[in-house]
């Protein structure tokens, strides 16, 4: 496991689109740091053969069958947003 | 008698309802001006809307008129934390992010209170997005331990633990993903239940950490949390990962469990760290389970101390792709004057987070990201693996496990200042979650300084009946749930 | 140098479901904008996924129908990426275990000549899996309007193996793909309204040389000859990059149909990490036998090999199979007229020619044409019977077409029979064109069999055209061999 020395705060700030202060990431680094080293001792542990968890109580085939239910009046559905028009949301200019 | 009636349970209130001794309008009144009287001192309530309250009540009341009273939670308030939707109402999380968003819809959770004829009572404040032990990591108040105004509630679901201490609520629903129904439960002397993973529906609770959360009920008994846990649990079809199973009448389940039980009692869980009150007290209730003809069988959950570890690389990675959808597009807080699409999701995230979430969603992308997979979140499954295999080995041997809720009583505001020091809060707690299994938190005391002391009892899956008729035999026999805190 | 391109193609086809993948709001396109929403669809706080049965169906139908393998159990996984149209800034997808593996699409060459059937080979599929397709984003001069309708429908993503060198290769690929789609009712895969979307890798190398060149990725090849022109174009563009001493950048770039250009797309991801990780909110999925075979059995026939058995059984000429085994009802038509009438390639003919052209000037539908196989293989019969001429059959087509009557009665009607009513009649028409031509009497009787035409002329012109040649025939020569 790799030690906190390389968590690249920038890097990942910019994947989780956060914008950080220089005194945020100062901070972070080093809290997230002895975070990152007491999860270290799980280096500690033999896993070998071991299957992950991902669910604690999986069961297969959970689904439902295909059949249209109404949704949210677009008045609803858009009460919320930050802006609206033409009853779309609002986003800047995507230049793609 | 009704300058009382917001300390009473639900069982006593349930009968004065049902005898037309009080109506629910008059209920829901004491607890609307018992709220307004000391909320400003306790803060457990992010808001509450007087006039929705009220108009529940008055069709509980008409319902009873008409003879058609919906059994014991009819008519009685209950309170939300505020990661619980309701359609109509605020859904905040405690945070900046959703400071002005109302819920179009219903949690599952929501529905099935109102089907039972509860009043649906309350935003109640939390750690922001469920992420805290001690409710100071809310956007817009710190919640006060009503034992000690200057001290936690502990959380993350300290509005839900505080308000119900304190006579705001007759019980109320919070959610625990890494011990936040169980250790505020402990630190405000109220029951806390976290039930099996999968027992009640998660569609409508905000997520935080998806293979981990639950919710559960806060209540001022044992009888009282059976009987609102029988109101929310059950398959529900919008929640895949709800499970089906048959719901007994977990009230109706006490009276036909006696015991005795065979309990177990991990070593790991005494270890260092722990308060030596927090340790006599459940000392104390191992000695009165003993004089109750339980078998008390040490066991060994070998992996606990890499609970902690093993939680924030699960939670947190979770948590950085849930929260990716707070991002000032279709909702909540958007930063102004944007000037492209990046500088709107930098800006809205970074205004709209506190520094828990922003660190936890750092922490949890971090261990995602490309070349750390493998070493971080593969590896954490796996040892999850084997903490959960730790427990169901321990069950080959015993009903139950008894452990401390929380390490120490509750801890004054602003003690905490590293969040490692924090996490370690949990870490009797955690393990629970990681496992999937039921957890729940009863008073079993006082601190010298009169600070109330739980008692966490883990059950074996789906097993909440037992788990409740263990906890109930230990609440009859001693009189903690009868005290209230004198603000 | 020579070169050799080498190109993948990533298609992705929209399932045809009532409601969408993990929600059951309703699909739709064209609706009014954000009217096929719901609280999963907008990712509202709190909301959770649930799998589309019919969705796991589709998938695994198309699955068997290219010859994949099915995965046992597949599971869902998060992909991580922030973009506007994409309301929980994750998709739903497959990762690590897709529900098809391997597979292939069968694709026909272009022939010597327009009637002569191409080499055929099979394009290797590397996966098949299934995911949720995101929002639409409608641009203007300074702002972005998102429409959710879309997000959150049905989508299957297709990834071949880089095996296709030509342009021409991905035409036939993604022709024989939709064909197939539609065939087995997976998707109507409309391009036009985005319900199949291909992006394709493209890199060359010198021939000979093993090793892959640095690919481009081509995106927005928004219709079927779009994407030929826009990987020709592309193939030319990196060969001349080639040649004139540059390299080759890895990029994504946008081509133009309209323009025939592409341009380079730079402002999309600001970091590539989609940081996968298992879904939390969704159990997986196992594909047991019985599943699997209850799917088997409604997969229809492919395309090409219906195309063989049209040759073998019908001895239809190839260019009339690749006519109608591309249309699934069109080819469900021709085999039930052919059965029928019992004369495959007669009834594939008055379809292929006449029937369709009408449709096409009518601008009718086939599922709406009057002329159903009934009445095909019956104008088919008539005409093999001698009851109408083929000049007539072409009238009584046309009247057929209007009016959906049958053949017999519009010949009866229209007075289009061949064959005079009065077999008397005909008799004497021919004891008069014997009686009149002693010459060619004679040389029948000499043996000359021939000679008989001779009398039919008159016989036909006293019958004004309308006598039944076969009828005629037989007549002259029972008189003649009774003389
Ligand atoms: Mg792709
Ligand atoms: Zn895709």
């Amino acid at each position: 496991m790799s030690s906190s020395t390389d968590l690249n705060i920038d890097h990942v700030a910019n994947l989780a689109r956060l914008a950080l202060t220089p005194e945020e990431k100062e901070r972070f680094a080093r809290q997230l740091g002895e975070v990152l080293h007491h999860i270290e001792q799980l280096r500690k542990v033999d896993v070998s053969g071991v299957e992950p968890t991902a669910h604690a109580f999986p069961v297969y085939n959970v689904w439902s069958e295909d059949v249209a239910r109404p949704g949210l009046p677009v008045d609803e559905a858009l009460r919320n947003a930050p802006a609206q028009r033409d009853h779309m949301v609002v986003v800047p200019k995507v230049v793609e | 008698m009704s300058a009382e009636l917001h300390f009473k349970p639900i069982t006593e209130l349930s009968g004065l309802l049902a005898a037309r001794k009080i109506s629910s309008v008059e209920l829901t009144r004491a607890i609307v001006a018992r709220t307004r009287s000391i909320d400003d001192r306790v803060k457990a309530f992010n808001s509450f809307d007087e006039g929705d309250a009220l108009a529940q009540a008055e069709a509980s009341d008409h319902r009873r008129a008409a003879g058609q009273a919906r059994g014991a939670l009819d008519g009685i308030p209950v309170g939300l934390k505020d990661v619980i939707a309701v359609a109509g109402q605020p859904l905040t999380a405690s945070s900046r992010m959703l400071a002005n968003f109302v819920s179009p819809y219903d949690a599952t959770v929501t529905q099935r209170l109102k089907q039972a004829g509860a009043v649906v009572w309350g935003r109640l404040n939390l750690d922001e997005f469920a992420m805290g032990s001690s409710t100071e990591n809310s956007a817009f108040k710190a919640t006060c331990n009503p034992w000690d105004l200057t001290r936690v509630p502990g959380g993350s679901s300290g509005g839900s633990a505080a308000s119900l201490a304190a006579g705001e609520a007759i019980a109320t629903l919070g959610s625990d993903t890494g011990g936040s129904i169980r250790q505020p439960a402990a630190l405000c002397g109220v029951v806390g239940l976290k039930p099996t993973y999968g027992l009640v529906s998660r569609y409508g609770l905000i997520a935080f950490a998806s293979s981990l959360d639950q919710i559960g009920p806060f209540a001022r008994t044992v009888e009282d949390a059976a009987i609102v846990l029988g109101g929310i649990a059950g398959h529900d079809p919008l929640d895949s990962t709800s499970f089906q199973t048959q719901i007994p009448d977990y009230r109706a389940e006490l009276a036909k469990r006696p015991g005795p039980w065979r309990l177990g009692i991990p070593k790991e869980y005494f270890g260092e760290g722990l308060d030596p009150e927090v340790a006599a007290a459940v000392e104390k209730a191992i000695a009165f389970y003993r004089s109750r003809g339980c078998a008390i069988k040490e066991v060994s959950l070998p992996h606990t101390e890499y609970g902690v570890g093993v939680y924030y690389i699960i939670a947190t990675a979770e948590c950085s792709s849930n929260l990716a959808r707070y991002d000032g597009v279709r909702y909540g807080h958007r930063a102004k004057g944007a000037a492209d699409m990046a500088d709107l999701y930098f800006r809205s995230r970074a205004e709209g987070f506190g520094a828990e979430v922003k660190r936890r969603i750092i922490l949890g992308t971090y261990v995602l990201s490309s070349g750390y997979y493998d070493a971080f979140y593969l590896r954490a499954q796996k040892v999850r693996t084997l903490i959960r295999q730790d427990f169901l080995n321990a069950y080959r041997e015993v009903d139950a496990i008894l452990t401390p809720t929380s390490p120490t009583p509750a801890f004054k505001q602003g003690a905490k200042s590293d969040p490692l020091a924090m996490y370690l809060c949990d870490v009797y707690t955690i393990g629970v979650n990681l496992a999937g299994l039921p957890g729940l938190s009863v008073p079993c005391g006082f601190s010298s300084g009169g600070l109330p002391i739980g008692l966490q009892l883990i059950g074996q899956p789906f097993k909440e009946a037992e788990l409740l008729a263990i906890a109930h035999a230990y609440e009859r026999g001693h009189d903690w749930h009868t005290r209230h805190p004198n603000l | 140098m020579k070169y050799e391109a080498v190109i993948g193609l990533e298609v992705h086809v929209q399932i045809k479901t009532a409601s969408k993948m993990f929600t059951r709001v309703a699909t739709g396109y064209g609706q009014e904008p954000n009217t096929l929403t719901d609280p999963v669809v907008l990712a509202l706080p709190g909301v959770l996924p649930v799998m589309n049965k019919a969705a796991l169906d589709a998938v695994i139908k198309a699955g068997l129908m290219l010859g994949c393998e099915l995965a046992r159990v597949c599971k869902w996984d998060r992909k991580n990426y922030f973009y506007p149209d994409s309301p929980k800034n994750y998709q739903i997808s497959q990762y690590d275990q897709p529900i098809c593996l391997g597979g292939g699409v069968e694709i026909e060459l272009p022939g010597a000549a327009r009637n002569v059937m191409g080499e055929h080979r099979k394009v290797p599929l590397t996966r098949i899996h299934l995911e949720e397709d995101v929002g639409k984003l409608n641009h203007f001069a300074g702002d972005s309007l998102v429409d959710y309708n879309r997000a959150g429908t049905p989508l299957m993503e297709i990834v071949s193996e880089p095996a296709m060198h030509a342009a021409e290769e991905a035409f036939a690929y993604l022709t024989s793909l939709r064909a197939t789609m539609i065939y087995g009712g997976i998707s109507d895969c409309d391009m036009e309204k985005g319900q199949l979307r291909c992006d394709a890798n493209i890199s060359i190398r010198p021939v000979g040389e093993t090793k892959l060149g640095t690919k481009v990725e081509l995106k927005n090849l928004n219709s079927i000859s779009f994407v030929r022109d826009g990987i020709a174009h592309e193939i030319r563009r990196q060969i001349a990059v080639l040649e004139s001493g540059g390299t080759i950048v890895q990029e994504t770039r946008d081509y133009d149909g309209q323009t025939g250009a592409s341009q380079s797309l730079r402002s999309k991801e600001m970091a590539h990490d989609y940081r996968y990780f298992p879904d939390p909110d969704l159990m997986p999925v196992k594909v047991d036998d019985a599943w699997r075979n209850r799917l088997k059995a409604e997969c229809p026939e492919l395309p090409f090999d219906k195309q063989r058995r049209f040759l073998a059984d019908y001895q239809v000429p190839y260019t009339i199979t690749s006519v109608l085994v591309w249309d699934r009802a069109l080819s469900d038509y021709f085999e039930e007229a052919a059965k029928l009438s019992g004369r495959p390639q007669a009834a594939a003919n008055w379809i292929v020619n006449d029937l369709l052209r009408e449709l096409g000037q009518a601008g009718v539908a086939l599922a709406a044409s009057r002329v159903r196989p009934a009445h095909i293989a019956a104008l088919v019969q008539l005409i093999e019977a001698g009851t109408v001429l083929n000049s007539a059959a072409r009238e009584i087509f046309t009247e057929m077409f209007a009016t959906g009557g049958m053949p017999e009665a519009i010949a009866e009607k229209k007075g289009l029979k061949a064959a005079p009513t009065d077999a008397g009649e005909l008799e004497q028409w021919c004891r008069d064109a014997i009686a009149a031509n002693a010459k060619a009497l004679a040389e029948f009787k000499a043996g000359k069999d021939s000679a008989i035409n001779a009398f039919k002329g008159p016989v036909m012109k006293a019958a004004k055209g309308k006598a039944n040649p076969k009828l005629v025939d037989e007549t002259l020569r029972r008189l003649l061999a009774a003389l």
